[in-house]
């Protein structure tokens, strides 16, 4: 490969540069022009193009408070805690891994230990007004109790909206009528995910 | 005796032609949102009864409720009479047009055109151009440079288009000897060969140009044409004052539709099984769909394009073809 080769990095093979129609320099060069663009029936060309598209009948609309985008699970939206499926007590340990990571220190937990001496958290809230829905937080949890939902329509009056634990907890009716599925959203794992897991030679 | 029945049918016509023309303006307005919707893989309005079919009573109760502003500097009677002459003299040109075959009702023969006066081609033309006075005054009567633009546009390309379409139709007159349009129709009787748009082709495509240019379709509504006028001579008006230019383009775009088809393509003359009123229909409605096909699917022109065309190529063809049909019928 030669300098010259480099120097030529717009002009992919196949690119073929279009200069243009030729400029007409006299009067019949001119009349030609226009008899040959008025008689070439490009005009009937687009007619045919959008009259195709009506009888194809290929509509785009989404009828938008009746119908709602489907997002895929990597969206990254509001937060939810998920519920533990044999217990259907919260997956969330309190470890503080998500406060810790947070990059814009809108997590921000409360936990104490109980009676059982075991680890509660009482206070869970998510300041939206802060969050970047980075999404480092979902890949942190290690109980997989924190993950983004698909819930895309964010308009709010207040700012703390949607950001406190009962909120986002998956409420137990739901949780009770199997409605909480295992991969709602970004950060959980996949419904396929026994399949991608390798096991490792420790396992044989 | 005579006379009064006569009067009172008239009446009762010109009623019927008002509200029904009126209504079918309006419908258009929902089924041109609808064709384009499609064309452009969209819906269109569907939130307002089935399908969005009442979204025409929405708009209807908007346009009628809206307040009605009149700028400051404008002059205030001619900015509030234009666009009544814009509507009238819509409605005012269907006076002479039949719009299906003659029938009879209760074992009275009705005539569904309002008044046959022989020079009904003339008087149609003539109402169409005083139309234009409709978006000249609107646009010099707004104080704003953009309808002022508008109505500058406005009387130069109407205008040079009259001249086009009063040629265009010329030669099939010629042919025909009459400016009727009942007589226009009578000649086609001889079935779907003996339309004029065989003889005349050229005389066709040029009204038909023109017809889109008389009621400011696209591609040659530069009148209004938003990129480079705001809403031209429009850009004023609110609320029903707004509407009645609307409904005078759709009107005038039914008449020219109901026009071409007298003229050209057979009027309502029956074909094979087919009755006349509905070839009628059927002519109607193709060239009001091709209206909105076209604005779907075409880019607008500029102004100095669109008189280049109308002056040097459109006016000398109709010159060209009104000379050759006189030395062919000689």
């Amino acid at each position: 490969m030669e300098l010259r080769d480099f120097k030529q990095r717009n002009i992919a093979p196949g690119y073929i540069f279009f200069e243009g129609e030729q400029k007409p320099e006299n009067g019949w060069q001119a009349f030609k022009k226009v008899v040959r663009r008025s008689l070439k029936g490009e005009l009937f060309v687009g007619l045919w193009i959008v009259f195709r598209e009506m009888i194809r009948f290929d509509i785009h609309t989404l009828q938008y408070p009746a119908q709602k985008m489907e997002m895929t699970p990597r969206y990254r939206a509001i937060h939810r805690l998920l519920r533990l499926f044999e217990s259907g007590s919260e997956r969330c340990i309190g470890c503080g891994l998500c406060e810790k990571i947070c990059i814009a220190n809108c997590i921000r937990m409360e936990t104490h230990v109980d009676e059982k001496s075991r680890k509660v958290v009482s206070e869970y809230s998510i300041n939206f007004g802060r969050c970047i829905f980075c999404g480092y937080c979902a890949e942190v949890c290690p109980e997989l109790a924190i993950v983004h939902g698909a819930e895309y329509e964010n308009a709010s009056e207040q700012r703390a909206h949607f950001g406190l634990k009962e909120d986002m907890l998956t409420p137990l009716d739901t949780f009770r009528a199997k409605q909480q599925k295992e991969f709602p959203g970004f950060g959980a794992l996949s419904d396929n995910a026994d399949e991608n897991v390798k096991q490792t030679p420790l396992a044989y | 005796m005579f006379e009064t029945a006569v009067l009172v049918e008239t009446i009762v016509k010109a009623i019927i032609v008002v509200a029904v023309v009126a209504g079918m303006a309006g419908f258009a307005t929902f089924i041109e949102r609808k064709v384009l919707a499609f064309m452009q893989r969209r819906l269109g309005p569907m939130n307002v009864g089935p399908y969005g079919l009442l979204q025409l009573a929405a708009d209807g109760i908007k346009l009628f409720t809206k307040e009605d502003i009149v700028p400051q500097n404008a002059v205030k009677p001619i900015f509030m009479i234009a666009p009544v002459i814009a509507a009238v003299t819509a409605f005012v040109a269907m006076a002479a047009v039949p719009y299906f075959p003659e029938f009879t009702l209760f074992g009275y023969v009705i005539h569904p055109i309002i008044s046959d006066i022989n020079v009904a081609l003339l008087y149609v033309m003539g109402v169409a151009s005083v139309g234009i006075y409709g978006p000249l005054l609107a646009g010099m009567s707004s104080s704003n440079k953009w309808s002022l633009l508008g109505a500058a546009r406005a009387v130069v390309q109407m205008l040079s288009f009259e001249v086009v379409s009063g040629l265009s139709v010329l030669a099939p007159i010629m042919m025909i000897g009459s400016l009727s349009l009942i007589d226009i129709n009578d000649y086609q009787s001889g079935g779907v060969t003996s339309w004029l748009v065989w003889k005349q082709p050229l005389a066709f495509i040029l009204f038909a140009m023109a017809g889109f240019m008389e009621t400011n379709r696209a591609p040659f509504d530069t009148i209004e044409f938003e990129a480079e006028v705001v809403a031209g001579y429009a850009t004023e008006y609110s609320g029903m004052r707004w509407g009645l230019f609307f409904i005078g383009e759709y009107a005038n775009m039914i008449t020219i539709s109901v026009l071409v088809s007298i003229v050209f393509m057979g009027g309502y003359n029956p074909v094979w099984f087919i009755p006349g009123s509905v070839m009628m229909l059927l002519k109607v409605s193709f060239w009001v769909f091709l209206f909105l096909w076209v604005r779907a699917a075409w880019p607008h022109i500029r102004p100095d394009q669109l008189m280049w065309v109308c002056w040097k190529v459109l006016m000398p063809l109709a010159v060209v073809n009104i000379l050759l049909t006189g030395f062919a019928l000689i």
